[in-house]
């Protein structure tokens, strides 16, 4: 106890941060227990009465919910198979570019569109796919399409909008952490490689791609991991009254069940559900690519 | 011979993709900046990309004269500003006294800290504790509940713990105090980290649009994300009520342009700041992912 007087100035600094944790971490947390609650008007978090499991009973049987999480499961799952695979293939691209002014002003552009909000790109897209918009420009002068349509009132392509658009902000930043990787590859692989006379795509695959593995899973296990989490941002901006039932998304189900319906205890139940199966999904995912790997990345 | 050509095919290859890509990222922007210029006539019409038949800054006056955009702009820049001072002050200070070992307790706050990068309430109980600190439709909510940021104070107490300790030996035998220690020898000394720390958090505090849509309620008090946020929002329940047809409220969507483009512009130009940053902010969102 002396020692801890001796450093008093010391743990004033900290006690903020402590203070913090508590009352915006911590407390949440607490607040969680209302999942199991019947919370009205009336309650504090303390007082609501305690229902047990009837907030999840009903969700399971919620369709609306259902088809919120088809959604989700269906927007990221296209992610995985796209935004996941075009940062590793245009980070090979880039490294296999000469350094120089092309290279340099390559990623400047491409790093760009990352520092966009999603407000900022869901009006540019909105814009893009409107019937007087870029899009429809290009496809009715080329042919391909007879008469502009409004794509974003489209429910069924709802759902590649919200990947390729994601794709197209953050393929580019996506690089950075594969282009540092390969930074760091003894050069002298490849030139063994060219005396052993492997071209270009050959070298990619036995020596790049290997390389890439660790960092590769790594990200691969952070995807799997968020298979259930969406972009409540990009949702918000690009959802309307006509590609609802395509676009809806867990986390803007929960937003419209606790903040617009004032359904809170309901809500909450619904984002600890997804919060828990996210988990059990982050563990899978770690002891399979364990299996893989020979080693955990966790 | 052979093998030669095959790589120079590829590098052919391989620049001309990137270039395709480059355009791909790079034209929409420019059709967005095109557009914004565009009289409300070409915008109805629609059918070009770059070069709409009338240019006009008409769309930019509509916008000047609109003082809830002005208001929205200025709440921007402050919540901005104050944040990311606020923000940077309050993490190096947590992260200074961490950083020190013989720090009592320090194994109990720091798995504190790491329960908070895995577990959170979510919203609805994060906007019931704003409702009941009285952070609804406050200013403040953009400013105290950002204060503190764990991943940023690990990232700032690594820096620090590199500040020769001979330097703040020295500072104690001349009577620094803690508190001088840190304002005069490792603030100082660690700029660079503060600049990356501040940059990111100044970015997030720019585009942040979610804070206004979850907290606030009173148009005066919304940033210019949320101001963008509802003029898109009008734009398109427009667009739905002239269902099958091409008329649109061709004037409201000049406007929708040219706060893009306004909106987008202070991130322009930090953006050669940023560039320098990219390394270590990436690292910042590799361990906030």
């Amino acid at each position: 106890m002396r020692e801890f007087r001796k450093q008093i100035p010391l743990q004033l600094m900290i006690i903020p941060g402590v203070i913090f944790m508590l009352i915006f971490c911590y407390y949440p947390i607490y607040g969680l227990t209302i999942a199991f609650k019947n919370y009205t008007v009336i309650d504090t978090i303390d007082t609501a009465r305690w229902v047990g499991l009837e907030n999840f009973r009903i969700i399971a049987t919620d369709k609306y919910f259902w088809q919120s999480v088809v959604n989700t499961l269906g927007i990221s799952l296209l992610k995985l198979l796209i935004g996941f695979t075009t940062p590793i293939v245009l980070a090979i691209m880039i490294y296999e570019l000469k350094d120089g002014p092309f290279k340099r002003i390559t990623q400047t552009i491409s790093y760009l569109p990352h520092f966009l909000s999603w407000i900022i790109l869901g009006g540019m897209v909105v814009n893009w796919l409107s019937t007087n918009g870029m899009i429809n420009t290009i496809l009715v002068n080329s042919g391909i399409l007879a008469k502009p349509k409004n794509f974003l009132l489209d429910p069924g392509k709802y759902w590649m909008i919200a990947v390729l658009s994601d794709t197209w902000k953050e393929a580019g930043w996506g690089t950075i952490l594969y282009l540092a990787t390969m930074a760091g590859i003894d050069p002298t692989y490849y030139e063994a490689a060219k005396i052993d006379g492997a071209g270009k795509l050959k070298q990619i695959v036995s020596i790049t791609l290997p390389m890439l593995s660790t960092i590769i899973s790594l990200n691969f296990i952070l995807t799997i991991s968020s298979l259930l989490k969406s972009n409540l941002d990009q949702t918000l901006v690009l959802m309307n009254s006509q590609n609802l039932s395509k676009a809806e998304v867990i986390d803007s189900y929960v937003y419209r069940m606790g903040l617009t319906q004032g359904d809170f205890s309901y809500a909450t139940a619904v984002g600890l559900g997804v919060s828990v199966v996210s988990v059990i999904l982050l563990l899978l995912a770690n002891q399979v690519t364990k299996r893989l790997n020979d080693g955990s990345v966790l | 011979m052979g093998r030669f050509s095959s790589t120079k095919a590829f590098n052919i290859f391989n620049v001309f993709l990137v270039t395709l890509i480059s355009i791909i990222i790079l034209a929409p922007v420019l059709n967005i900046l095109a557009s914004s210029f565009a009289s409300s006539k070409c915008l109805a019409e629609g059918n070009f990309v770059f070069f709409p038949k009338e240019w006009t800054v008409d769309n930019y006056k509509a916008v000047l004269k609109d003082s809830s955009i002005w208001r929205a702009y200025l709440i921007s820049v402050l919540k901005t500003v104050i944040g990311v001072v606020t923000h940077v002050f309050f993490c190096s200070v947590v992260a200074y006294a961490l950083s020190k070992k013989e720090l009592k307790f320090r194994k109990l706050y720091t798995v504190m800290g790491v329960i908070t990068l895995f577990f959170s309430g979510g919203m609805i109980p994060t906007y019931l504790l704003m409702r009941k600190l009285g952070l609804l439709n406050n200013f403040l909510v953009y400013i105290i509940p950002q204060l503190f940021s764990y991943y940023d104070v690990v990232i700032l107490m690594n820096f620090f713990r590199q500040v020769p300790a001979s330097l703040e030996e020295s500072a104690k035998i001349d009577g620094g105090g803690v508190w001088t220690c840190f304002t005069r020898i490792v603030m100082p000394l660690s700029k660079p980290a503060l600049a990356t720390i501040a940059l990111f958090n100044g970015v997030f505090q720019w585009n942040d649009f979610m804070t206004a849509k979850l907290y606030i309620t009173d148009p005066g008090l919304y940033p210019v994300q949320m101001k963008l946020y509802d003029i898109i929002v009008q734009q398109q329940a427009a667009t739905m009520n002239t269902i099958g047809t091409v008329v649109l409220e061709t004037t409201s969507k000049g406007i929708q342009l040219s706060t893009i483009v306004i909106t987008t512009v202070p991130i322009l130009i930090i953006y050669p700041l940023l560039q320098k940053h990219f390394v270590s902010g990436m690292m910042l969102g590799a361990v906030k992912e």
